[in-house]
C-alpha cells in the first residue's frame, strides 16, 4: 500500500479496496519498524491518528468523503496541534502541548486527513540541514551518512522512505524545496500569503509560507488545494479565491516560456546538478517550451540580505519565550532577568542563539539603518528584478540546491557555508514568489532538484508545468533502496 | 566588522540571552564572519529605494471593534510554568 500514490490511495478508499485504519496501521507499522534509523519524527500520535482514521471511515461509508478523506499524512513540528506536543525542534518547547490548532492542521483535519504525527525539523526552523534539532538529527533515506536537507527535513524523509504519501513543511528560506531535493520529492512553496501561517510558531513574519511535500506534482496540488486559502486570524492572509489546483494539471506546455538565470550556473554548482538541471530542460524543449537565458543581476545579494531580515525579525518573534507563559523555564531564577535569561540560554540551541544575536544587533539603536533598513532596499531590488524577468517569460528555472545531499556535519561548524546551501531558494522569499522543487536526476546515486519559480499565485501553472515534466520522467517514482 | 567579546556580551545582555562564558570566543568569531558577509550589500546604491517590508505591499487589514473573542484563560494558562489565581508568577520584581 505504502508504494501508492495519495490519489491511487484515495481512489482505493473510496472504491473501499481497503479501510483508512488499514492504511494508518500499514503506515504506522513502517513508521516503527524504520524510522528508527531515519528520526523522521519527533512525536507519533499512533491514538489520534486510528481515531482520526476511523471517523474518516465513517464518512467513506456515507459517500461524503473529500479527495484527503482517510489518507495519512506527516505535519511539521512547527504546527499548533491542541493536545499533540508542538515542540519546533526545541529544547524551549519541548513540554508545550498546543493549546489550539494551527488553521493549517485544521483544514486538513476538517478535509478529513490523518495525521500520524510530528516531524522532525530544525529547531526554529532554523538550518539547512536537520543539524540543529534538539531531537538529533534526521538521515536521509537515500543514504543515512548525508543529511535531507532542512529545515523541514523530517516531513521530506518521511515521503521519501514511503512512511507517509504526503506531508507539510514551511519555508522561509528554501525550508520546503532544499530537503524536496535533497530527498527526491516534490515540494511547494506558494507565493506568501496564500496559506494561512496562524498558529504555525513564527520564525521571520514576513517571509515564513506553509505549503506541502509529496511524491508527485498532482498529489502536492491535492493538499495545497485544502491547506490553502484566506484566514482572517492571520494579518498578512491574502483574500483570493483557491483554484482547483488540479483542474489546469493536464495543460499543453507548448509555447511555454522558461527564463534561465545566467547567475543560477556560476561558481558553487555542482556539475552533476548542472547536468541534471540541462537534461530536464531538454525534456522540457520536448514538450514545446522555449528556454531563454535572462539576468537576475541581484542573485548574490539574496543570501546577504535574508541574513539580516529573517534573524531581525526572527530576534522579534523569539522575545516571546521568556520562561513565564509557556514552554521552558530555568530552575530557581534570582530574579526576573535571571529568569529570562537563563530560560532563553538554557532552552535554544547554538544556532538559534546565533540568529537572535544577529538579529538584536541589526535592529539595536545606530545600526538599524545599516543593516535592516539597506536589506530591506535590497529586498526591493530583487523583488523588481523577478517582475521584470515575469515580462518576458512564464517560469524561471535552475537549480533548487547547488549539490546533492551533504555529510552529516560537514558545515555544522560554518553558519556561512551551510547559508549558502540556499542560494536559489532565499531570493524567492524575500520577493513572495510560489516556487516548487520536483526531482530531476541522480548524479552521484543522489536526488537533484529543479526548481521551478513562478509569478505571484502561479501555483496551478507551477504544478502544471512539474505535472507535465513527471508525465514523461520517472525520478519522482525513484525509491531509496530498503524503503521499496 | 569585527566584534570583540564586549560586543557580544552585550548584544546577549539586549536580548536577554544567556550564553556560556567558554562559549562566547566562537560566538564572536561566527557573528563576524557572518556580519562580513552581509556587509556586501554596503556596495549596493540604494539612494531612493523604497525599503519593501512585504512582499505583496499589502496594508493591513482592519476589522471592526468588536468582541470576537471568549475568555480562555484556564485553557491557556494550563501551559504556564507557574500560575495563581489566573495570574503568572516571576520571581519577585519590587522589594
Amino acid at each position: 500500500m505504502h508504494s501508492k500514490s495519495l490519489v491511487e490511495l484515495a481512489a482505493g478508499l473510496q472504491a473501499g479496496e481497503f479501510s483508512s485504519e488499514e492504511l494508518t496501521r500499514a503506515c504506522l507499522d513502517r513508521v516503527g519498524r524504520l524510522d528508527g534509523a531515519l528520526n523522521s519524527f519527533i512525536t507519533v500520535a499512533d491514538e489520534q491518528a486510528l481515531a482520526a482514521a476511523r471517523a474518516a471511515d465513517a464518512c467513506l461509508q456515507q459517500g461524503e468523503a473529500g479527495p484527503l478523506t482517510g489518507i495519512p499524512f506527516a505535519h511539521k513540528d512547527i504546527f499548533c496541534t491542541q493536545g499533540i506536543r508542538t515542540s519546533c525542534g526545541s529544547r524551549m518547547l519541548d513540554n508545550f502541548t498546543a493549546p489550539y490548532d494551527a488553521t493549517v492542521t485544521a483544514k486538513l483535519q476538517a478535509a478529513g486527513a490523518v495525521m500520524l504525527g510530528k516531524t522532525n525539523m530544525d529547531e526554529f526552523a532554523m538550518g539547512s540541514s536537520n543539524e540543529t534539532s534538539f531531537y538529533g538529527p534526521v538521515k536521509n533515506p537515500w543514504n543515512t551518512d548525508t543529511v535531507p536537507g532542512g529545515s523541514s527535513g523530517g516531513s521530506a524523509a518521511a515521503v521519501a522512505a514511503r512512511l507517509v504519501p504526503a506531508g507539510t513543511g514551511t519555508d522561509t528560506g528554501g525550508s520546503i524545496r532544499q530537503p524536496a531535493a535533497l530527498c527526491g520529492v516534490t515540494g511547494l512553496k506558494p507565493t506568501y500569503g496564500r496559506v494561512s501561517r496562524y498558529g504555525m510558531i513564527a520564525f521571520a513574519s514576513s517571509l515564513d509560507q506553509a505549503g506541502p511535500f509529496a511524491r508527485s506534482a498532482e498529489d502536492a496540488a491535492i493538499m495545497l488545494g485544502v491547506m490553502a486559502g484566506f484566514d482572517e486570524r492571520d494579518s498578512t492572509s491574502v483574500d483570493r479565491p483557491v483554484e482547483d489546483y488540479r483542474a489546469g494539471l493536464g495543460d499543453s506546455l507548448k509555447g511555454l516560456r522558461i527564463g534561465l538565470p545566467k547567475e543560477y550556473f556560476g561558481e558553487g554548482l555542482d556539475a552533476g546538478v548542472a547536468a541534471a538541471v540541462e537534461a530536464a530542460l531538454e525534456e522540457f524543449r520536448k514538450l514545446g517550451a522555449t528556454v531563454t537565458e535572462i539576468s537576475l543581476p541581484n542573485t548574490h545579494l539574496a543570501v546577504p540580505a535574508y541574513y539580516v531580515v529573517a534573524p531581525a525579525e526572527c530576534s522579534s518573534n523569539l522575545s516571546r519565550f521568556d520562561g513565564v507563559r509557556f514552554g521552558y523555564r530555568a530552575g530557581n531564577p534570582q530574579d526576573l532577568t535571571d529568569l529570562y535569561t537563563r530560560s532563553r540560554g538554557e532552552g535554544f540551541g547554538a544556532e538559534v542563539k546565533r540568529r537572535i544575536l544577529i538579529g538584536t544587533y541589526a535592529l539595536s539603536a545606530g545600526y538599524y539603518d545599516a543593516y535592516y533598513l539597506k536589506a530591506q532596499q535590497v529586498r526591493r531590488l530583487i523583488r523588481d528584478e523577478f517582475l521584470q524577468a515575469f515580462e518576458q517569460v512564464d517560469v524561471i528555472m535552475g537549480p533548487t540546491a547547488p549539490s546533492t545531499a551533504f555529510r552529516l556535519g560537514e558545515k555544522a561548524d560554518d553558519p556561512v557555508s551551510m547559508y549558502l546551501s540556499d542560494i536559489y531558494t532565499i531570493a524567492v522569499n524575500l520577493a513572495g514568489l510560489p516556487a516548487m522543487s520536483v526531482p530531476a536526476g541522480m548524479p552521484g546515486d543522489m536526488p537533484a532538484g529543479l526548481h521551478l519559480v513562478g509569478n505571484y499565485f502561479a501555483e496551478g501553472r507551477l504544478l502544471n508545468i512539474a505535472h507535465q515534466y513527471q508525465q514523461v520522467t520517472d525520478w519522482h517514482l525513484r525509491c531509496p533502496e530498503g524503503y521499496e | 566588522m569585527s566584534l570583540q567579546a564586549s560586543d557580544v556580551e552585550k548584544i546577549a545582555h539586549l536580548a536577554r540571552l544567556g550564553i556560556d562564558a567558554d562559549d562566547i570566543p566562537e560566538h564572536t568569531r561566527n557573528l563576524s564572519a557572518i556580519l562580513a558577509f552581509v556587509e556586501q550589500l554596503n556596495a549596493v546604491d540604494t539612494a531612493g529605494v523604497e525599503p519593501l517590508a512585504h512582499p505583496l505591499e499589502a496594508t493591513q487589514r482592519l476589522r471592526p471593534d468588536t468582541v470576537t473573542e471568549v475568555n480562555d484563560r484556564e485553557n491557556f494558562q494550563h501551559v504556564a510554568p507557574q500560575t495563581e489565581a489566573g495570574l503568572y508568577l516571576v520571581p519577585k520584581v519590587i522589594e
